[in-house]
């Protein structure tokens, strides 16, 4: 028998779900009918969206995505060791490591404050410029190597907020007990502030994951770059949709997750 | 010689005298309990003397040597005076065990295995053997702050310094944490309490202190000072508590 209240409840859902149900349909219905009537659809329609072209190119995009999904694999570990340093290094009290306390500020000043595509280009076309021999003029390693000191820079940051957010009884707790500085930081502090920063440093990696198609403009054949290629061969927009589409297929599901952490996170301090 | 000892203790915040001249001997095995309302400089105290916070003027002579020396490395101090907090800081990443042997094994070089069997036996002692792998969020406010109470004894201090441990609790959680002082207190070990529980402090202390805006107004055997105090303001804040 339901009570009186899970009788009203279940009416107002009803009628909630309802009216999300109306208006949604009005507006997808408004999409489909009102898009296709402008005048331009035709001609967008065969240059954006063209099965065939869809059909014909998306194995090579893909093919070509692993080279993303690569340069991601071996920038993301190599960031997360200097952004790690760079906020120790931050925070460095020592008077006789002052320089290297002043270096890593300037250091995350610097590549903070810049575009990620101006880096790449400094670096990417300015080292190997300097007559490298082969392998050390590649632009895989020097585009990589620019997403590492742009990401790195945010990630130190991220880090440090999480080693701000570690209550000072914590430390007073390990230094009373005779541990010193330095073990206070490694064994109390970061192992806490490294776990609490984790959901804000997988949207940073998110975002690094998109950006890796930055390098194309340097020379590596990545997805945006093959799209571009098949652009150019079959007169067609349609290999940048698929582009965009593979990148939606890891994206989406790694927001979500990064979401459902923070979320999860912010339940347990509560 | 005393154990523990302080001389004309000064300690500002910012303009705040929060503690001003302050005196007090503690002789080894004895038991003395601060008591004081809230803001009485009774924490502060505690944390000056294993050198938490810096001490602005006086001494602290740790069996005879000065250790509020400006320029002195604390932290061989740190380990012969032990503190518990009132709010527990628990390592909340490591189980209970680790909590404990974290400081015996970084501090004093032993290793895990050495260390062990004798943390698994102060776990026994105090009613804790099965909590021994449970982090401190599966923990109850008791089993937590009796856990604290391992870790710091766990480096062997002289000098056991408790700040108001059973104010974050329970009421019925706080009668295993003063059991546990009990025990320490029938095994001889020199403590110093800063604490709201008068019964306890009037049960077992050998001297009882009251704190008021910095001062040590009082200081007496509990007999004395809870029967027959002789300072006006100590009267009146034991009127209020009792």
């Amino acid at each position: 028998m339901p009570t009186r209240r899970e009788i009203f409840e279940r009416r107002q859902r009803r009628r909630a779900n309802l009216i999300a149900a109306l208006s949604t349909g009005a507006v997808l219905l408004a999409v489909c009918v009102l898009v296709p009537l402008s005048p331009g659809w035709e001609s967008v329609q065969r240059a954006f969206f063209n099965g065939a072209i869809f059909a014909r190119t998306f194995p090579g995009l893909l093919e070509a995505f692993l080279l993303d999904v690569a340069i991601f694999a071996w920038c993301a570990p190599l960031i997360a060791i200097l952004a790690l340093a760079l906020a120790i290094a931050r925070d460095l009290r020592a008077p006789a490591l002052t320089p290297v306390r002043l270096a890593a500020t300037a250091f995350i000043d610097i590549f903070r404050g810049l575009p990620v595509i101006l880096v790449i280009y400094l670096v990417g076309f300015g080292i190997p410029g300097l007559g490298l021999p082969r392998p050390w003029n590649s632009p895989y390693l020097w585009g990589s190597l620019s997403l590492i000191l742009v990401y790195a820079a945010y990630t130190a940051e991220v880090i440090r907020s999480g080693i701000s957010s570690i209550h000072d009884s914590q430390r007073a707790a390990a230094l009373s007990l005779g541990l010193t500085e330095t073990d206070t930081m490694r064994y109390v502090v970061l192992p806490q502030a490294i776990r609490r920063v984790i959901p804000a440093n997988m949207n940073l990696f998110i975002a690094l994951q998109k950006d890796v198609a930055l390098l194309s403009f340097i020379g590596p054949v990545e997805i945006f770059r093959q799209a571009g290629v098949y652009k150019s061969l079959l007169a067609n927009f349609t290999p940048y949709v698929g582009a965009a589409l593979i990148f939606l297929a890891v994206t989406i599901p790694a927001t979500r997750y990064a979401d459902h952490l923070m979320n999860k996170q912010r339940r347990q301090q509560q | 010689m005393s154990l523990l000892e302080t001389r004309g203790l000064v300690k500002s915040y910012g303009g705040t005298r929060v503690l001003d001249g302050i005196d007090l001997t503690i002789q080894a095995g004895e038991m003395v309990c601060l008591i004081g309302a809230s803001g009485s400089g009774k924490s502060t105290f505690l944390k000056c003397l294993n050198l938490l916070e810096p001490v602005d003027d006086g001494q602290i002579l740790l069996d005879g040597v000065d250790i509020a020396e400006p320029d002195l490395d604390p932290r061989p101090v740190r380990q012969r005076i032990g503190i518990v907090f009132q709010s527990f800081n628990l390592f909340p990443h490591m189980t209970a065990l680790e909590n404990v042997l974290l400081a015996p094994c970084r501090v004093h070089g032993r290793r895990r295995q050495d260390v062990s069997p004798e943390v698994e036996r102060l776990f026994t002692r105090f009613g804790l053997e099965d909590r021994m792998g449970h982090y401190p969020d599966q923990l109850s406010g008791g089993q937590q702050q009796r856990v604290a109470i391992v870790r710091a004894l766990a480096m062997k201090p002289d000098v056991m310094l408790f700040d108001e441990i059973t104010s974050a609790l329970d009421p019925e959680l706080v009668g295993d944490v003063l059991d546990v002082l009990r025990t320490l207190r029938a095994e001889g070990m020199t403590m110093v309490l800063a604490t709201h529980e008068m019964g306890f402090a009037r049960e077992l202390a050998d001297t009882v202190c009251f704190l008021d805006n910095g001062r040590m107004l009082e200081t007496a055997p509990p007999a004395e000072i809870f029967t027959n105090p002789q300072n006006d303001r100590t009267r009146a804040f034991l009127a209020r508590v009792l």
